[in-house]
């Protein structure tokens, strides 16, 4: 490695970082004014055309806050927790390809990092973020933000199974743990198809795993006051703001990587031809990155439609309720997920399109049965009547 | 269960394309009622005289006791009002005034009329205290008849008894 490709590292380990935390602005926004919109209101609209400042008044606002740290918190593990939210949230996004840029050695300018056991590594950071909500609640020495650290490590961890067996699930379609590999697989059909029960069981366990609504247990404000981040205030309580935001795009990232394709689209290949016959080599490779790059972006921004369609829909579950779906319910369905996989994948190694389909039909079945045995019928309370 | 969640998805997905309620208040001014009562205005005569002959009837009427009229005798060379007398201080405590109308309905001249002007905040307690220079029309603003916002007090099941000049 020489001096000019470190160099090179890191002005794009920079620009990753800046870009991530310029998604969260715009995506906050986006949230707020669709939400807004949903709920028969104009949302924020006042700052700049469009409301389109409005991200940046907010972080002024956050920067002037007087910054308050309890008498009693735990000072050096109150300080350092911000940190432990927002650097997994960030390095997420080292290894998903955002796009395919070829930079002519082998290489692609839009992934950070090629590493050959990508999936591994985002499960890992992905769940290492909860320990920055764990010791922030900790730290607070305040017993709901603690109550809220409690929940969220028990949510992740419940979640945690059912999101590493739905990502087997794409990996093994993809006989590869790179991601690079996974979007390459998904050249002829993205895996949403075969792996149609992976992806659905991907999506609850990771708005699980970001604690989002309708799973926002941890910061229930009704119970827990603002859940960990209670104490928290200034640009300490924007960090970790920014880091359930930054983690909810990176885990609509990795679910577009995994299972929506990435950066491919139909016709791209053809496109990327073309300008490299008409304008060279150069031009070629620019045209296919951004191309890729849009679809990517696009593809993510439709799943954080999703996100925020579902939050403005859905109410918060129930505590118990959470744990029933996640052990009872997606653990069971991924498991099934990786079987029928398997079992597919080995009868019928040369015929992906029959694999798919069969994928989809069994996926498909599998769900419906699900939806009707756990259809709440109902109840019959039973009333003891007591005699006075 | 799904169903349910389909459908909820829906109906969001609907409102989702409905103009929002809102009404954006400072750049959209919704149009008030005809009989909305809002700031207090003395009127004039079609020849400028005020309408106000400083009876105090309206301080009189107030419930909250927020009117305050001073009254004197006019000059007869040059006339403030026709007839004996005009209110030469006359103050509204906007602070005291609850909006009820009796003011109006008490006024023999129709002088007093709460007017549809709503946006009458202030920075100070002073500036709570309308004087008459604030209350009064421009003298180009007379009216020959009943003011029209008070046209509607005669629509009333039983008009209130008024003389006009």
């Amino acid at each position: 490695m020489t001096r000019v490709d470190i160099v090179i590292l890191i002005v794009k380990c920079i620009v990753l970082a800046l870009a991530a935390t310029g998604v969260f602005a715009y995506f906050t926004l986006f949230e707020r004014r669709l939400l807004a919109r949903m709920q028969n209101r104009v949302g924020p609209n006042r700052a700049g055309p469009a409301g389109f400042l409005q991200p940046i008044a907010d972080a002024l606002k956050l920067f002037f806050k007087e910054d308050v740290t309890p008498l009693l918190a735990d000072r050096r593990v109150y300080l350092i927790s911000p940190a432990f939210a927002i650097v997994p949230a960030l390095i997420i996004w080292a290894t998903i390809p955002l796009g395919m840029w070829p930079d002519g050695r082998g290489g692609n300018w839009l992934q950070l990092a090629e590493v050959n056991v990508g999936i591994l590594y985002l499960l890992a950071v992905t769940s290492i973020g909860v320990y920055g909500i764990a010791i922030a609640g900790w730290a607070s020495n305040n017993k709901y933000s603690m109550l809220g650290g409690v929940r969220a490590s028990a949510q992740v961890i419940s979640y945690e199974l059912a999101l590493g067996l739905a990502v087997l699930g794409a990996v093994m379609q993809a006989q590869s743990f790179s991601t690079a590999e996974i979007v390459e697989r998904q050249t002829l059909m993205w895996n949403v198809v075969p792996q149609f029960l992976g992806f659905v069981v991907f999506i609850i366990a990771a708005t699980a795993e970001v604690v989002r609504a309708p799973f926002d247990l941890v910061e229930a404000e009704q119970e827990l006051v603002g859940g960990y981040n209670t104490e928290y205030s200034s640009m300490k309580f924007a960090l970790f703001f920014m880091s359930e935001y930054v983690k909810l795009v990176a885990m609509n990232a990795i679910a577009v990587t995994l299972f929506l394709g990435g950066w491919q689209f139909p016709g791209l290949q053809t496109l990327a031809a073309a300008a490299t016959q008409q304008y060279g080599f150069v031009i070629g490779n620019a045209v296919l990155g951004l191309a890729s790059l849009g679809a990517f972006l696009l593809k993510v921004m439709l799943l954080s439609f999703v996100s925020v369609w579902v939050r403005a829909t859905l109410p918060r579950v129930r505590y118990d309720q959470l744990m029933d779906l996640g052990w009872k319910v997606l653990l069971p369905l991924s498991l099934a997920n990786v079987v029928v996989t398997a079992v597919l994948n080995v009868f019928l190694p040369d015929s992906p399109v029959v694999t798919a389909i069969a994928g989809l039909v069994i996926g498909t079945g599998i769900l419906l049965a699900t939806a009707a045995i756990g259809r709440p019928g109902k109840e019959k309370r039973r009333v003891t009547l007591v005699q006075g | 269960m799904i169903g349910a969640i389909f459908k909820g998805l829906g109906t969001t997905l609907k409102y989702l394309f409905r103009k929002p309620v809102t009404v954006e208040y400072p750049d959209v001014k919704r149009p008030v009622r005809e009989r909305f009562r809002g700031r207090h205005q003395l009127k004039r005569f079609a020849n400028g005289l005020e309408r106000c002959i400083g009876c105090s009837l309206c301080a009189a009427a107030c419930p909250a006791d927020a009117i305050l009229v001073v009254p004197a005798e006019n000059d007869p060379a040059a006339p403030h009002s026709p007839g004996e007398r005009y209110a030469a201080r006359y103050e509204i405590n906007m602070l005291r005034c609850i909006y009820c109308g009796y003011c109006e309905d008490a006024c023999p001249t129709n002088a007093i009329v709460l007017e549809h002007q709503y946006e009458i905040s202030f920075y100070d307690r002073k500036s709570s205290v309308l004087t008459k220079t604030e209350l009064l029309v421009a003298p180009d603003r007379g009216h020959g008849e009943i003011p029209p916002i008070l046209q509607q007090l005669n629509r009333r099941p039983s008009p209130p008894a008024q003389i006009d000049l």
